[in-house]
């Protein structure tokens, strides 16, 4: 794959990694109306991934859509960042993650907007409103749990302080990046990284929480270095694929 | 094209009901962009909307049963679907079907500042949000604390 269909398949990826996790919680969450909102961001998100991974295959121009994509790669073929494929953990540590990077995404989709691939500026202008809801819902959580009980803010602080190690990944740029800035296709990245510390800062100060120390960041997702828990994942999504390979409805 | 194919056609695509909200049509939605003798193109409404496909097909049994089977049926996403673009007939529609409908020329500001909807079944302002999503993608669950009833409220997007 050629760099800007590399740019559309990192999008596509990190956006169906995090809805399978999220999905997860189908039938488990904690109430009723969080259930249909995990649901609902879940579907969001996977809504995005078909639509970036079909522009990732047609660029590439091999044949491969969305789902050949999502289903047919193995773990190393991956190159969402480690933070989506992180396991949901209790619901402070989902929520964590969410709220870390919808307001990523919604920065990241806002500035995409502008691209000069009509089709990612396409894609980006329509889902960066439903991104804007992620990061309202996300925020809204973290405020809840961390100024809540003590048991819920002790959860709340454990789950950001996990989640923490896996936010410098998503601002880092590599030759990828570099390319697609400089072709006037993709984003800045490093250039959101201010932006998004005061979004995530005012939350935190109105959740009465710290802010997680520094730590060593976990880096890799990018060329496929990942996590032992996405090939799990992977399992699960494609198990059907691979016990019958080509199967449809 | 002459006017009346162009009326046979919107007749058709009028005839075709949402999958999810039946009271409203394809075009009280707002997601029918273009209509010519060539082609008719639509815009989904939420990336992930899973009725998305269910309409295009839809869309085609109605077109090809109506005799405009060479009609071709094309997809967009830009300019993104608004709820600004659900005509005044579909708000009341779905008013009627006991669905708040959004307010219209909001969708830019709704998602942070979320006004009172209005209750669907006493005309209430009187309400309150229990959930910001719903049974559907493009739903909220409200409650009007004047007449106790829970609605669905169609976000404004």
């Amino acid at each position: 794959m050629d760099a800007l269909a590399t740019y559309a398949l990192r999008l596509g990826d990190d956006s169906l990694i995090l809805g399978q996790r999220l999905g997860e919680w189908c039938g488990h969450a904690p109430a009723l109306e969080v259930d249909l909102s995990l649901a609902n961001v879940a579907l969001d998100q996977i809504g995005q991934a078909t639509h970036f991974l079909n522009l990732a295959g047609a660029l590439e121009g091999e044949g491969r859509d969305g789902d050949k994509l999502a289903f047919h790669r193995d773990v190393m073929d991956f190159t969402n960042c480690v933070l989506v494929e992180q396991p949901n953990g209790d619901f402070a540590q989902t929520i964590a993650r969410l709220f870390l990077f919808a307001h990523y995404q919604e920065l990241l989709f806002t500035a995409l907007t502008a691209s000069k691939d009509t089709q990612l500026a396409a894609i980006a202008a329509k889902a960066v409103k439903e991104t804007a809801y992620h990061a309202t819902l996300a925020s809204d959580w973290v405020v809840r749990l961390g100024d809540g009980t003590e048991e819920s803010r002790a959860r709340m602080i454990a789950g950001l302080d996990w989640m923490w190690r896996f936010v410098d990944e998503l601002f880092v740029t590599d030759e990828v990046d570099a390319a697609a800035l400089k072709a006037g296709v993709g984003v800045d990245k490093a250039a959101l990284r201010a932006a998004w510390d005061q979004r995530v800062d005012a939350v935190l100060a109105e959740a009465t929480l710290p802010r997680p120390a520094a730590r060593r960041p976990v880096l890799g997702g990018r060329s496929g270095r990942h996590s032992e828990h996405l090939g799990h994942l992977l399992s699960e999504m494609q198990f059907l694929q691979r016990a019958y390979p080509g199967a449809t409805w | 094209m002459t006017d009346e194919i162009f009326d046979q056609l919107f007749q058709i695509l009028a005839s075709v009901p949402d999958p999810e909200i039946p009271a409203v049509s394809v075009l009280d939605l707002g997601i029918i962009r273009e209509v010519s003798a060539e082609r008719v193109v639509i815009t989904p409404t939420y990336t992930g909307c899973p009725a998305t496909l269910a309409i295009e097909q839809m869309i085609r049994k109605a077109l090809d049963d109506g005799g405009f089977a060479h009609v071709a049926i094309e997809t967009t996403l830009s300019p993104p679907w608004s709820t600004d673009w659900i005509s005044d007939e579909g708000r009341e529609k779905l008013r009627a079907y006991g669905i708040a409908p959004p307010p219209k020329g909001a969708a830019a500001s709704a998602l942070k500042n979320v006004q009172g909807a209005e209750c669907p079944r006493c005309g209430s302002s009187n309400t309150e949000e229990i959930s910001r999503f719903g049974s559907t993608p493009c739903k909220a669950l409200w409650r009007c604390k004047a007449c106790l009833e829970p609605f669905d409220w169609f976000k404004c997007h």
